[in-house]
């Protein structure tokens, strides 16, 4: 998109500065298009964008939409414990009366908050480190960033997240900044990766010789163009924080009762196992069904995105 | 040369690709056919399809998204697009061997020159006649020797990644070779490397197919190599072709417009001036000009080339050209 | 010579890699909010015996002292005693660490064989209804979490088929082997019990599969679209086209490049499936060493966290090795541009 624009700036010398704001939001407009076209066309990645905009509207519409709202909460009716699946309560209910269908409900709220939080978290960090360390390849910057990456690398994420958050206070809150402090990495290998590729670019070196500041290089020149790969580690991200968040609530150090979460609602189920299955397997399959969604979604962005480089 | 057997015939050869959005028709009836013994030029620019043509005489086009719809493929009188596994696999190697276009891709990165070499020479013995390994590696070292490249038993051990463009372009001729096949297909070999080291690959391979008399079906856009290695011409224009006559004619007389062009492309070192090239490119497959392929780049265009596809005219014994403004030839 | 090279480069590099992840727990252990001294003796007892184990634990010295000491303990195998167990952490990492690697290393073989396994079943008949068999049972076991894949198999082949045990190594009345290993299932090999090593193995396999499953279903998609890329190779053609079998062409020349992203992949996967056997471990009440250090981090049991991060920290690194090695011997393209470099 920047190479048309500059071309277009190039060869006509008499346009203004108005004229290219145009021509660069028209262009804009029609990437747009042109990408939710590409996107469209794989019927997976359209069933994952319509699950991920109804979990969505589930999770902030929960009050509304759960049957029985009160039921997130501190609520108990050993009457109606246990129940299976029934007109009533579609998933049954648990074992002190709540209804599972709702209590998931309002489970997709901290799921999903803690795939937008940790993101929103871990991506800007994560991605000035890596532009920092690209572009200063062979300095002490990228010796001192790519090295703690390294060690944060050496061990999967889920373990140094536990570990953080078993030392902190156990509640959604920390979870996702346990899990955060363990995610960065990843963007700053991916981003350092790129920039080293970018910064030997024509236009780097052409931004570098007129004068223009670090900070105009890398944000401006740079940053543009390793939009697409993270954007695409994002999409595909989401689903994992959302897996990681879970396991932290099923050992029971993320979201704390009697707030629901789909983690704890499959600990406490499994202990019902065989006879009060849905339980436990309705939360289950909740997850399942998050993850594939975003899944769907991630791998339509990906293709979106490889689609437009060839 | 002319009463030697029918080496290899194709008739009628037509090679889709099947792509988002529609069918490339690469290849759109091919007629084709060479004696044994004869070394045939095809020429044309890239993108024509000739490469497409040699491998589907192969059988290892991709497919898919390749397809076949229709066309017949003689190889010493036997539809090879009939054969089972077994016969394909004995035609394949030691009756019609191929140098790929680019040696760097036609080579497997992850096995060395031994490796490749050795199962090549393995696959391609007499039936029912093992080769022992000492046998093969004296084979191997052999073929190596015979496109001059030096210290074969450190070469077998290497990988095609320690190797430079000219030497991978050798071994795969060796390699190629290395079958004693009836035919060789060379697909332009040594366009990947700079001049004077095609210039080196190509002596070597006139005088290779020269001392064991095989067939040869040589592809590529250098007319220069054309005059000087072959007997006979098949220019191709955007799956078709075109023009067909035996070498010396086709620089004598060139009919076709297309032939016209490529010959006046070719730069000369008496008369002076820019070669005047042909104008505009290739047209894409997916949705072909009607009638004459050509017809849209075509100076001598007329209604009827937009409108019907034209045969092949017979201009002279070893002469053919599909172009309307031979009309009053005899056709094929 | 010169892999031995590359060897050693990438061991110095990890023990640095290491030597930072160390520093990385330390800190964890010390963010904590409480006292060490406190948490380790308890709420009861009189502030002079905190104050002295203050003193023993070097917990009045600046942070680097304290880490010093730290290290030069865990160099020499003590991680101090454990909290929940009341034992030296070193003791129950060397009796819980066993039967985690029999379950880790069972599992990556259930990955290698089912994953590669399915991958060419699917490539080799790519497009027809098995191709699509497997490519949505891929999708599935990439999308699904390990520890519900564990509640379903629980639920299906524990209770409702009864076919598998779900809980523990072997079986109550089983006999169990003299310890050589800790891997139940090779000590029972070597002391000639084949029946002890059937019921470990029936005990193994709900675990193992849950904790493969994502990476069999990681493995068939990756194996399955390297197989079907480099099918379309020049390589492959110019193989058929100089008469080497089909069956030579597939079985060696397109398998061996394909295998090298799955076994980079394999790797990684076999490597996280260390973080995953933490639930799996607890769900299936499995001895070993992630349950342990799961409990640890319930209890926060500081010592054994630090330790069993360490310990696991190690294998992930040992792991990444031996795969780089097999990836250098597989593809000489990195075994000569790492021996170059050296």
């Amino acid at each position: 998109m920047a190479e048309e624009v500059s071309t277009h700036r190039g060869s006509v010398a008499s346009i203004t500065p108005e004229q290219i704001k145009e021509m660069e939001r028209a262009s804009r407009r029609e990437n747009l298009g042109r990408n939710w076209y590409k996107f469209s066309r794989n019927p997976l990645s359209v069933i994952g964008v319509v699950t991920v905009i109804l979990l969505i509207l589930l999770a902030t519409l929960a009050p509304l939409v759960a049957p029985f709202p009160k039921h997130a909460g501190p609520f108990t009716d050993f009457a109606h414990a246990k129940l299976p699946p029934e007109w009533g309560h579609l998933f049954g209910t648990d074992q002190i009366g709540r209804d599972v269908l709702s209590r998931i409900i309002f489970g997709l709220r901290s799921s999903l908050l803690m795939g937008v939080v940790v993101l929103a978290l871990v991506v800007p960090p994560g991605v000035l480190l890596g532009l920092l360390a690209g572009y200063f390849q062979g300095m002490w910057i990228e010796a001192v960033i790519m090295r703690i990456t390294d060690i944060f690398l050496a061990v999967p994420p889920l373990i140094l997240a536990l570990a953080v958050a078993s030392v902190l206070e156990p509640n959604l809150w920390n979870g996702m900044l346990a899990v955060s402090l363990m995610w960065w990495p990843w963007y700053t290998r991916l981003v350092y990766g790129l920039a080293v590729a970018l910064r030997n670019e024509y236009f780097v070196s052409a931004a570098e010789v007129t004068g223009a500041s670090t900070a105009h290089i890398l944000f401006r020149e740079i940053l543009p163009n390793t939009v697409s790969p993270i954007l695409t580690k994002m999409s595909l991200d989401v689903a994992w924080v959302i897996i990681i968040g879970s396991m932290l609530s099923f050992v029971g150090l993320g979201v704390q009762p009697p707030e629901p979460s789909l983690g704890t609602m499959i600990a406490d189920g499994a202990r019902y196992l065989p006879d009060q299955w849905w339980i436990a397997i309705f939360p289950a399959l909740a997850i399942v069904v998050v993850v594939l969604g975003f899944n769907l979604l991630g791998d339509g962005v990906r293709d979106m995105f490889a689609a437009q480089e060839t | 040369m002319s009463f030697a057997p029918l080496l290899l015939e194709i008739k009628n050869l037509h090679v889709h690709y099947a792509v988002y959005g529609g069918r490339l028709k690469v290849l759109d009836g091919v007629d084709f056919h060479m004696r044994t013994g004869e070394k045939v030029g095809l020429v044309g620019e890239t993108g024509c399809g000739k490469t497409t043509m040699m491998k589907a005489i192969l059988r290892v086009l991709p497919m898919p998204p390749a397809q076949i719809p229709q066309g017949e493929i003689y190889f010493n009188g036997r539809d090879i697009r009939k054969m089972s596994g077994n016969d394909l696999q004995r035609v394949r190697g030691r009756g019609i061997s191929m140098i790929f276009q680019d040696p760097t891709a036609a080579l497997n990165p992850v096995f060395s020159v031994g490796e490749q070499l050795g199962a090549v020479i393995q696959y391609s013995a007499e039936r029912g006649k093992a080769l022992s390994h000492q046998e093969i590696h004296q084979r191997a070292i052999a073929a190596l020797q015979e496109v001059a490249l030096a210290d074969p038993e450190r070469l077998l051990r290497s990988y095609p990644s320690q190797l430079s463009g000219g030497m991978r372009q050798r071994v795969c001729i060796g390699m190629a070779l290395a079958t004693h096949p009836q035919l060789l297909i060379a697909d332009e070999p040594g366009t990947s490397l700079d001049v004077t080291i095609q210039d080196q690959v190509l002596r070597l391979l006139r005088t290779l197919v020269a001392e064991k008399d095989t067939s040869v079906i040589l592809i590529t856009h250098s007319l220069g190599i054309v005059r000087e290695m072959t007997d006979r011409v098949y220019v191709m224009y955007a799956g078709d072709i075109v023009e067909v006559a035996v070498t010396p004619n086709l620089f004598a007389n060139p009919l076709h417009p297309y032939t016209q062009g490529l010959i006046s492309t070719v730069p000369r070192l008496t008369g002076g001036g820019i070669a005047s090239g042909i104008p505009g490119r290739i047209p894409n497959y997916l949705t072909p000009p009607t009638g004459c392929r050509f017809h849209p780049r075509c100076p001598h265009v007329m209604d009827i080339c937009r409108a019907e596809k034209p045969p092949a005219y017979r201009v002279d014994d070893d002469h053919e050209v599909a172009c309307f403004l031979y009309r009053t030839e005899n056709r094929v | 010579m010169s892999l031995l090279n590359f060897l050693v480069r990438r061991i110095i590099y990890s023990v640095f890699v290491l030597l930072g992840l160390s520093i990385v727990i330390f800190l964890i252990a010390r963010v904590m909010p409480g006292d060490p001294a406190r948490m380790a003796v308890g709420a009861r007892a009189p502030q002079w015996v905190v104050d002295r184990l203050r003193e023993q634990m070097h917990l009045n010295q600046p942070l680097v002292v304290q880490y010093g000491y730290w290290l030069s303990d865990a160099v020499r195998g003590d991680f101090g005693l454990s909290l929940i167990t009341q034992r030296p952490v070193t003791t129950d990492i060397k009796e819980f660490l066993p039967a985690s690697l029999e379950l880790v290393f069972f599992s990556g073989l259930l990955s290698a064989v089912g994953g590669i396994g399915l991958g060419i079943v699917s490539a080799r008949y790519k497009d027809t209804w098995i191709d699509n068999v497997v490519r949505v049972f891929s999708y599935f076991g990439i999308v699904t979490p390990s520890f519900v894949f564990a509640i379903l198999f629980i639920l299906l082949f524990g209770f409702t088929l009864n076919w598998l045990p779900i809980i523990g190594r072997v079986h109550e009345q089983t006999a169990v082997p003299p310890l050589v290993t800790g891997a139940i299932t090779v000590d029972a090999l070597l002391a000639g019990q084949f029946g002890t090593f059937f019921d470990a193995l029936r005990h193994l396999l709900l675990p193992a599969i849950s904790l493969a499953m994502g990476s069999i279903a990681q493995e068939a998609r990756i194996t399955r679209s390297s197989m079907a890329d480099n099918l379309s190779k020049d390589y492959i053609a110019s193989a058929r086209a100089l008469g080497i079998p089909e069956r030579v062409v597939m079985g060696r020349f397109l398998l061996k490049p394909s295998l090298i992203p799955t076994v980079s992949i394999l790797g990684l996967d076999i490597a996280s499936t260390l973080s995953v056997a933490f639930l799996v471990e607890l769900i299936f009440n499995w001895p070993g060493l992630a349950r342990y250090g799961m409990n640890a981090m319930l209890h926060k049991d500081l010592n054994a966290i630090s330790a069993v991060i360490l310990v696991l920290g190690a294998a992930f690194v040992t792991v990444n090795i031996i795969v780089d090695i097999i990836v250098a011997q597989l593809d000489p393209r990195i075994r000569l541009s790492a021996t170059r470099s050296a």
